[in-house]
């Protein structure tokens, strides 16, 4: 459960009065962050279900590849956009090669978190999103995004945002996250919110929510055709619409713009997950969606964040890899090591890199998964360095106990 | 500062109803907790031997599959998952709507919520596709048949059950000299996460009197307690430790692990004085304020002292104190209770929830409650649903309450009442003035019932 803001809730109520409230609520007012110690933006995405790092940034120089992933020889014209010789880039992820050409694009292969062994996505997530290995964690663990605001000096709640409408445990924690998910963007006639105004008004807490779910119902709206204020009769259309929305789920895109307005003033770090990655079977028909919606998140950041896009960093992770053969059924099953992907203006990319363990038999992990090389909190807790000036002592102790970082290797410019 | 019949069904009940009066004294309210349990009979849910019994049949299908050579063999082996799939899916949504349906028709809305706070209080749930739906059951059967009992057979029900102890890794937990540790040395060993949480958040409370050693101790008189999807709980000798451990100065077993002697230390722990005063105060905040009244706290925890922890004794001595009644509604209904009094307000009847269209339910309860923020599998964390009034009332959680109350009760409904009626109903006979202005005002009467529901006078309790 993330935390909550009293502190500008206090705000809101001395400002706001119903009535002009959306002229005085400071979402709407620019804020100076003359205070900030630190400008970097740091987005953290969640791929659910286990991406397969092999199929994503596929090693086509490597020759057990081939036996292992067959499907691939028999398409010729689509195996993937060359990376560096080496690796080639899934073709779904077509639309980040002028982020990888721009040098605003990577990877780290072979890396995993410190889960091994049962290879379950609720356990691999856990550990991800706590950063914390299970024998080393209590029940109630608290995320690795949460530990890292406590170590932020002067960070308030509005520079965290956990956007969706899940609760993830990575945001979770003593530290203040402003949560918000596009789907529960309200659509309200003027008459309805006038009215909601009025019987909110005495009652600051219910008062100053209302306030701030108008306002940032807006901000996705205003963006989406379709989606606007309803007058009068339009009301029952515009529920049912509102239904259909959140039925849907936010579409990434949606997350992805809502994100970046909040990146673009006080917040310095989003995260949000997206589903989708467990491809059990059809491979070749059921990544490519998912694919799909990890680069159009990505490029509605960069496209909307302006000149933020600079000193971005997004992240995408998932809890494990897969097997590194084909399964019988044309997908593929829960494995170990692999791939972490960074993109973004503060990133030093146009590279893959990796310790790579190579494929040949002996060389998997227990046989049948990419051996994992390095310890995926090794490359965040670097980022996190370079993004937020931690020292390393602090890395390795309160935001990834037991983690070892070793070399850096210089992830941001 | 005393009884108030509206307020008692809607500070300690599932809210206003224009179908069914409102309690007439405490002792009515205490009579019918301890009479009958007429709405788990009209409104079924399954019990933990359904959970089991699905477990069973999920198994046996997935062996099917396995060992399946033939097409015609894999066909059934599909065919026995889905059928499996089908009836997981209809325990979930049966479970959701039965859940709701009580909430909105009892006539003893105490039970139900007692139900909620203690279900919560003993946080268990699940995983994966079958056990994320097993925390009703589990509720059902552990918690349930106790609200009128005493406190130590709650807390016994709860550690025999299969959900509870897989949720806290209690059938990994293997003594370090039991006797399969001896044959096994590969076996994980020793596990804290039952023993610590039942002191912490169970019993003692988080500033109990216990320390490290209290806990490990526990844990190792624990050791043993499992289950299987046969016969659920069982007790698993080779597992347990050999005594005797000390707990809170107490010795209990000697030799050989022994169920009596988990049940001897889990009645002294439930009985101890610190477990009245954490029991207490949570009731309090919980059904009164995030901060309540020192003296209503210390009241209920005397009374818990004073029977030995028998519920429906200390449920008895949170209704009679005056503290209880304090006029202002302080606490803000969780999305449960708002979705169940909404309900309840606005006259629904088992026709009409959807409960066998699984995308209505989806749409109109299942989705809103997670975007409100209360998840209806279950919290997140062994401490159970947060109490403070600002964890449930933030933008996106006040959002999806609005949303809901705006569209779902016309798509429930269909035929709305007129909303200045609706709100003389569902706020009781002293409405603000405002909220009645606004229902007035409404351009429709699903505007205007939604503006009734939104309303903190609704929302609070």
């Amino acid at each position: 459960m993330a935390g909550h803001a009293p502190a500008r809730r206090e705000f809101l109520s001395n400002g706001a009065a119903l009535g002009c409230c959306l002229a005085a609520s400071p979402i709407l007012t620019p804020v100076t962050l003359a205070s900030a110690p630190h400008d970097h933006r740091l987005v953290v995405i969640i791929l659910r279900g286990g991406m397969d790092g092999l199929d994503v940034i596929r090693p086509l120089g490597d020759a057990a590849f081939s036996t292992l992933r067959p499907d691939l020889r028999l398409k010729e014209t689509d195996r993937g956009m060359d990376l560096d010789g080496f690796f080639a880039l899934h073709p779904a992820l077509a639309g980040l090669m002028p982020l990888w050409r721009a040098g605003e694009f990577a990877a780290f292969h072979a890396v995993s978190t410190p889960y091994r062994g049962k290879r379950s996505h609720f356990d691999g997530q856990d550990v991800l999103e706590s950063g914390i290995g299970l024998e080393d964690r209590q029940t109630r663990s608290d995320g690795w995004l949460n530990r890292v605001l406590q170590q932020l000096p002067g960070a308030e709640s509005e520079t965290a945002y956990a956007i969706g409408r899940s609760d993830m445990l990575l945001t979770r924690g003593a530290a203040e996250v402003a949560d918000w998910a596009p789907d529960a963007a309200l659509v309200l006639s003027p008459q309805a919110q006038s009215l909601l105004e009025m019987v909110m008004h005495d009652d600051p807490l219910f008062r100053d929510a209302t306030i701030e779910a108008i306002a940032l119902s807006g901000t996705d709206l205003a963006a989406q055709p379709g989606r606007s204020a309803p007058r009068g009769g339009d009301m029952m259309n515009a529920m049912r619409e509102n239904m259909r929305a959140a039925r849907g789920g936010a579409r990434p895109a949606s997350i992805a713009r809502f994100a970046a307005d909040r990146l673009r003033q006080d917040t310095r770090i989003a995260a949000f997950s997206l589903n989708g990655f467990d491809t059990h079977s059809r491979q070749d028909k059921s990544l490519p969606g998912s694919l799909e919606r990890l680069a159009e998140a990505i490029m509605t950041l960069r496209n909307n964040l302006g000149p933020v896009w600079e000193r971005t960093t997004v992240a995408a992770m998932t809890e494990f890899g897969r097997t590194a053969r084909l399964n019988g059924s044309g997908g593929t099953d829960h494995g170990t090591g692999g791939a972490m992907l960074l993109a973004g203006g503060a990133v030093r990319g146009g590279r893959v890199l990796t310790d790579w363990p190579g494929l040949a038999e002996a060389d998997l992990f227990q046989g049948r998964d990419l051996r994992p090389t390095r310890d995926l909190r090794a490359p965040l807790g670097w980022l996190l360095r370079d993004l937020f000036g931690f020292e390393k002592r602090v890395i390795e102790t309160a935001i990834f106990p037991g983690a070892d970082m070793g070399p850096d290797p210089g992830l941001t410019r | 500062m005393r009884f108030d019949r509206e307020k008692a069904d809607i500070r300690f009940g599932c809210g206003l109803s224009p179908r069914i009066a409102p309690p007439r004294d405490i002792q009515q309210m205490i009579d019918q907790l301890k009479g009958p349990d007429e709405a788990s009979d009209v409104f079924p849910i399954p019990k933990t031997e359904t959970i089991l019994e699905l477990a069973r049949a999920s198994r046996a299908a997935r062996q099917q599959r396995r060992k399946a050579t033939t097409e015609k063999s894999r066909e059934n082996a599909r065919d026995a998952r889905r059928s499996v799939r089908r009836r997981v899916q209809r325990l979930a949504l049966d479970s959701l709507a039965n859940g709701f349906l009580r909430r909105a028709l009892t006539v003893d809305g105490l039970r139900e919520r007692l139900c909620a706070f203690w279900g919560d209080h003993f946080t268990a749930s699940g995983k994966g596709v079958l056990w994320r739906h097993a925390r009703p059951a589990y509720v059902e059967t552990a918690i349930r048949p106790h609200v009128t009992g005493n406190f130590a057979d709650m807390l016994r029900a709860v550690a025999m059950q299969p959900l509870m102890l897989h949720y806290l890794d209690q059938h990994l937990s293997v003594g370090p000299t039991s006797r399969v540790a001896q044959v096994n040395r590969t076996l994980d060993g020793l596990n804290e996460n039952l023993a610590r949480e039942m002191l912490e958040l169970h019993t003692l409370g988080v500033d109990g009197p216990y320390d490290q050693s209290d806990v490990r101790q526990l844990a190792r008189l624990l050791t043993g307690l499992s289950y299987n999807l046969k016969q659920g709980f069982i007790y698993r000798s080779s597992f347990a430790e050999p005594g005797p451990e000390t707990i809170l100065g107490v010795t209990y077993g000697q030799g050989k692990g022994r169920l009596e002697d988990i049940h001897a230390a889990l009645d002294d722990i439930a009985t101890h004085p610190s477990t009245a005063a954490h029991v207490a105060r949570k009731l309090a905040v919980h059904f009164v304020s995030d901060e309540p009244a020192e003296a209503l706290v210390a009241h209920i925890a005397a009374r818990f002292r004073d029977t030995d922890g028998d519920m429906a004794a200390v449920t008895e001595a949170l209704l009679e104190h005056p503290a209880a009644w304090q006029p202002a509604a302080e606490n803000v209904k969780r999305p449960v209770d708002f979705i169940g009094s909404a309900l309840r307000a606005l006259d629904i009847v088992p026709r009409h929830i959807p409960k066998n269209d699984p995308r209505k339910m989806l749409d109109l309860l299942i989705m809103p409650l997670a975007l409100m923020g209360q998840d209806w599998t279950g919290p997140s964390s062994p401490e159970g649903w947060p109490e403070a009034n600002e964890e449930w009332i933030t933008p996106q959680r006040l959002a999806a309450r609005l949303q809901w109350a705006m569209s779902a009760p016309f798509a429930l409904r269909r035929v709305l009442p007129n909303p200045e009626d609706f709100a003389l109903g569902a706020l009781g006979h002293a409405p603000p003035q405002d909220v009645i202005r606004a229902a007035r005002a409404a351009e429709t009467r699903a505007e205007g019932v939604g503006i009734v529901l939104a309303s903190p006078a609704f929302q609070r309790m």
